[in-house]
């Protein structure tokens, strides 16, 4: 185990043992070492690196350090830059779980039901990447999600670019109880009144979030963007629901020779009510 | 929630309205804390887990990751040529019986030729060091032969036997009254309980130490010591008295700690390598290994009458047992003798099967049996309420059950059973405040504080549910418990091998002893199997036998230190009192101090407490099989999220029968851990499986209620009406607020929503309402 006291610093000694394996909060990885899934031969931590525990202003967006706990992000001030990120951080589980969990785990394990990455999807979020020598690169969330650009060997989510829209934002999670806890569905919704576009991302219900492009775009048309509220009709609202739903929860293709498709499930109806409730729900509270 | 008007009005015998200094300070009746309740907050309680041992060693066990499969070979070379690793055990290393039970010897030490549930044990390891056990056991190669596993209880009938034994562990055919009488108005329903884990806090584990004598001493978390010892032995093949078993910490027991999964290999590996050995389960093992709540599919009908009066109740009963007999015959008795529940029903036809299948094994938590029919019968009273259009408190009330009533067993209710009392007192309790009259910040949504909850989709429901539990054993079981009182320079010790669960039996047993010997130091020695049996800590019969004993066995002893001074006082013993360490006569013109009486005298007592005995259900489910009843009416009060079917439960008023409060504070506790406990099967807790096979066996995947899930428990009223054959009169008081609880949360439900909700845990997608 080796603590590094910067992002550099750590990248050195991942580069050293290659075999090692980076620690932040340790609320995934610790778990899995407990259930003997996982036995690193090293571990660095990354508890220690202070340039990676707070965030910057850069041109019009927050570069946010990956070690920024879920605490962290749940208050005030940080709900003040970026609501929907830190309402997806309230959310994230019992206080134990949120003093300890960080915005780049949740990044790095990549958990369907990671409550923060919908939100980092809909903000459309970059990660700066910290490689070896002090080399940085810089990849969309939704491509590391996505499996479609992965961390090299000894590379490190050093911190997350966020676009600061000054605008609602509002991310919601449905649960199977009142307590904490994993999300069955989660949606994201963030206003953008400079580009006058509305963005969407739903969570917990495929391996990455889903982003409903086409719904996003015809409810942006929707908005009256210079009017002074802008509230929509509530069948609008509902009908923006349904749109969402029926894009992240399709029915199923008619097969080859024409029979009607199987009906979707109960279980699998329902999801996409929940979804749709939400999707709703967050659009009415983002517009209100 | 703040919900100050509403514990205004609260019963004065509630002992959450009680005021404290009132209270006695020891004796019957007093808040006594319990001795360890500081060391346990604190975290220096020594539980099980915690037990050490010069040079011991470290067990791990092999488990099979198939339900159902026959073993072709089991090569253990590669573990056991492992540095590190002292021995390996598998079937072929048992001397003694190759399998237990407690009713039936049918569960395996080790699986043989067959698996027959996901996680059954195949071998076991001690090493040096935990890590190398595991490995070591993760190196033992088993070849399996994979087969289909049988996972519906209903194809069991039909399927091959899963068992030497057959697949059906019982069958009871209750008949009463005559099978031609209908009702004019009938209402049917199909019901679903699901599989609750009794989850206790501390997983398993223990430590065997072997004795010079070639016997053995298991350390661990035993609820039933004695009973334990002598399945051990058998399968150690050893005489019992060389087995011993000392009972440790026990971190939380809601039903038989079947420990003895997990005890015997670690006895067997004592044996084998004369070492200590330790074993400390994880959360996976302890979900794997004990026994579960029978998950139980149920089909009623219910006849009544136009004003609403039962007439005729047939209903089918189906416990999914798993593997092993364990005590699904104790199960399927209870779920048969009151799936009419706490109601006068003239004709009553149950049929009831507990059948064996490859899902995980299912054994004894509390109220079992009882919570699954509760669940059912009053999801047909609401259904009889609804097609009759009576209020559903109403109809209970017209059909509660009284002292004197027969339960469909032909058995007479004979204690009291105050039920139509009870559920006037939560029905008449003022209903907690609306939301729209509460201060936004008060209301906690569906969903909790951060969930997706919004106010217009909330509705609020309130339902009703009466419940009922046999305490102690039933059926004919042999209810002994014995116990000795000592008395040596003003300190008084209890010897009683009766275990504390958490149930609150050793401050009962001070407590008893304060008030009948006037002693304040009152000590409970730790319970080992070398002293006489007090038989299982279940069905709340610690409170009822053991107490009885301890009752008894310090009355004796009162007499031998009265008896010298009443001859000399020349009046009888009942004469005088003890308090305070003085003994005054009753005009308290002469007296003495205990210290004086005693003169140095060690005083001696032992007594036993047996109650009335029980008989057996015959093949038509008749008899008299239980002791003593317990009753309990909730009213549940929910608001459901009606498009996402998020449910939280606002209000839980209980109103329970106990007999005789014997400790306010620790009542209250039992009550209130009961009800969360019911809250967890109502709505989160579900093991769920595939084809047999556990599929999240964690904390994570299986829900706990949490304190946010927990809801305003008000215990609105305790009757004390004391049952005139128990020792104290008091009732066991956990069980029967976790078969009432789920049942009144799904009956409010049902008025939230106006969906059936006829499965427990309740899923969402029951709770929402579909407009349009």
């Amino acid at each position: 185990m080796t603590l590094p006291a910067s992002l550099d610093e750590a990248v050195a000694a991942l580069a050293a043992m290659p075999a090692a394996v980076p620690v932040a909060g340790g609320t995934d990885l610790m778990a899995a070492v407990n259930r003997g899934l996982l036995r690193p031969a090293g571990l660095v931590g990354l508890g220690r690196i202070n340039e990676i525990r707070g965030w910057q202003y850069q041109d019009g967006h927050a570069l946010l350090g990956a070690g920024l706990t879920h605490a962290r992000m749940g208050r005030p001030d940080f709900a003040a830059l970026i609501p929907a990120l830190a309402a997806a951080a309230r959310a994230a589980g019992p206080p134990q779980i949120r003093n300890a969990g960080t915005l780049g785990g949740n990044i790095a394990s990549a958990a369907p039901t990671g409550d923060a990455l919908p939100v980092l999807a809909a903000l459309e979020a970059t990660l700066v990447i910290a490689g070896p020598d002090g080399a940085r690169r810089e990849i969309p969330v939704s491509h590391l999600l996505a499996g479609r650009d992965m961390l090299a060997p000894a590379e490190l989510i050093g911190y997350v670019r966020v676009p600061l829209l000054h605008a609602p934002q509002v991310f919601l999670k449905a649960t199977g109880r009142t307590g904490p806890g994993r999300a069955t569905a989660s949606v994201a919704v963030v206003l953008d009144p400079a580009r006058r576009g509305v963005r969407c991302a739903v969570g917990a219900i495929a391996p990455m979030p889903l982003r409903p492009l086409e719904a996003e775009r015809w409810i942006a048309s929707l908005i009256d963007w210079d009017g002074e509220r802008a509230a929509l009709a509530p069948e609008a609202l509902g009908a923006f629901g349904e749109y969402v739903a029926a894009a992240c929860i399709p029915d199923p293709a008619p097969s080859v020779d024409g029979a009607p498709p199987p009906p979707l499930s109960p279980a699998v109806l329902h999801l996409r009510r929940t979804v749709a409730a939400l999707a709703r729900r967050a659009l009415g509270r983002a517009l209100s | 929630m703040s919900n100050d008007a509403a514990t205004a009005t609260v019963d004065g015998a509630s002992p959450a309205a009680a005021p404290e200094q009132q209270a006695p300070a020891h004796g019957i009746g007093a808040s006594l804390a319990p001795v360890d309740a500081r060391a346990k907050t604190e975290g220096t309680f020594p539980y099980a887990a915690d037990l050490w041992a010069e040079g011991l060693l470290w067990a791990a066990v092999l488990r099979a990751p198939h339900a159902c499969a026959r073993i072709v070979s089991i090569d253990t070379s590669a573990a056991v040529a492992m540095p590190g690793v002292r021995s390996v055990v598998t079937h072929a290393d048992v001397p003694g019986d190759p399998a237990f039970g407690r009713r039936i010897a049918d569960r395996p030490v080790f699986a043989a030729e067959f698996v027959r549930h996901h996680g059954e044990p195949i071998a076991a390891v001690a090493a040096d060091h935990p890590d190398t056990a595991r490995l070591a056991a993760a190196a033992i190669a088993v070849e399996y032969e994979v087969l289909e596993p049988v996972t519906d209880p209903e194809k069991a009938f039909a399927a091959e036997p899963l068992h030497p034994d057959g697949n059906l562990i019982r069958h009871i055919p209750l008949q009463y009254g005559d099978p031609e009488v209908t009702g004019e108005v009938v209402v049917e329903g199909l019901y679903r309980i699901g599989r609750q884990d009794p989850a206790p806090i501390g997983a398993e584990a223990g430590l065997a130490v072997p004795r010079p004598d070639g016997g053995v001493e298991l350390y661990a978390a035993s609820t039933d010591p004695h009973s334990d010892r002598d399945l051990a032995a058998a399968c150690f093949g050893l005489e019992p008295d060389r087995v011993k078993v000392v009972v440790t910490g026990v971190p939380g027991a809601t039903g038989d700690r079947e420990d003895l999964g997990f005890q015997l290999p670690l006895g067997l590996l004592a044996l084998k390598t004369g070492c200590p050995v330790k074993l400390t389960a994880t959360r996976e093992e302890s979900f794997l290994g004990h026994a579960h709540r029978h998950p139980t599919l149920l089909r009623y009908r219910h006849h009544a009458d136009t004003e609403g009066r039962l007439v005729k109740v047939e209903a089918q009963i189906l416990l999914d047992a798993g593997a092993y007999a364990e005590a699904s015959s104790e199960s399927l008795a209870a779920a048969v003798a009151f799936a009419c529940g706490p109601y006068v029903v003239p004709h009553a036809f149950v049929e009831g099967w507990a059948v064996r299948t490859n899902n995980p094994p299912s054994g004894h938590v509390r109220g079992e049996g009882a919570m699954q029919v509760c669940a059912a019968y009053e999801g047909q009273m609401d259904k009889l309420a609804a097609k009759l259009g009576l209020d559903p408190a109403e109809l209970r009330m017209r059909n509660a059950l009284a002292t004197g009533d027969l339960l469909p067993t032909g058995q007479t209710v004979t204690c009291p059973a105050p039920v139509a009392e009870l559920l006037a007192a939560v029905r008449d309790f003022p209903l907690p405040t609306l939301p729209k009259d509460a201060p936004e910040d008060d209301w906690l949504l569906p969903g909790g504080p951060e969930g997706a909850g919004e106010p217009d989709a909330v509705r609020r429901g309130v339902g009703y549910a009466l419940g009922m539990v046999h305490m102690l054993g039933a059926e004919g079981t042999d209810e002994v418990s014995t116990a000795t009182v000592k008395v040596q320079d003003g300190v008084a010790t209890v010897i009683c091998a009766a275990v504390e669960t958490g149930q609150g039996f050793t401050t009962l047993a001070r407590q008893i002893v304060q008030e009948t010997l006037g002693i304040d130091e009152v000590h409970v020695a730790p319970v080992d199997t070398d002293q006489p049996p007090a038989g299982p800590a279940t069905h709340g019969r610690h409170t009822w036998v053991s107490g009885g004993a301890v009752e008894r066995a310090a009355k004796m002893v009162r007499t031998q230190l009265l008896q010298p001074l009443a001859h000399k006082f020349g009046m009888s013993t009942e004469l005088l009192q003890i308090a305070d360490g003085k003994i005054t006569s009753y005009d308290g013109v002469l007296s003495t101090t205990v210290t004086e009486a005693m003169d140095g005298k060690e005083l001696w007592a032992t007594a036993q407490c047996r109650p009335h005995p029980t008989e057996p259900l015959d093949e038509t489910g008749q008899g008299d099989a239980f002791v003593g009843l317990a009753f309990c009416a909730i009213r549940a009060v929910v608001d459901v999220d009606i498009e996402l079917g998020s449910v939280r439960v606002v209000e839980l008023a209980v109103a329970q029968d106990v007999g005789r409060i014997l400790n306010p504070r620790q009542l209250a506790a039992r009550i209130e851990a009961g009800v969360t406990q019911g809250v967890g099967a109502a709505l989160t807790e579900n093991l769920r499986t595939v084809r047999g096979r556990i599929r999240h066996p964690d904390l994570t995947g299986y829900a706990l209620p949490t304190a946010l899930d927990a809801p305003d428990i008000r215990i609105v009223k305790l009757v004390e009406e004391r049952d005139v054959v128990a020792p104290f009169g008091a009732k066991a008081a956990s069980a029967v607020p976790v078969v009432t609880s789920p049942a009144a949360i799904a009956s409010a439900v049902r008025a939230a929503t106006g969906r059936p909700v006829n499965r427990l845990p309740i899923r969402p997608q029951a709770a929402v309402v579909q407009q349009g």
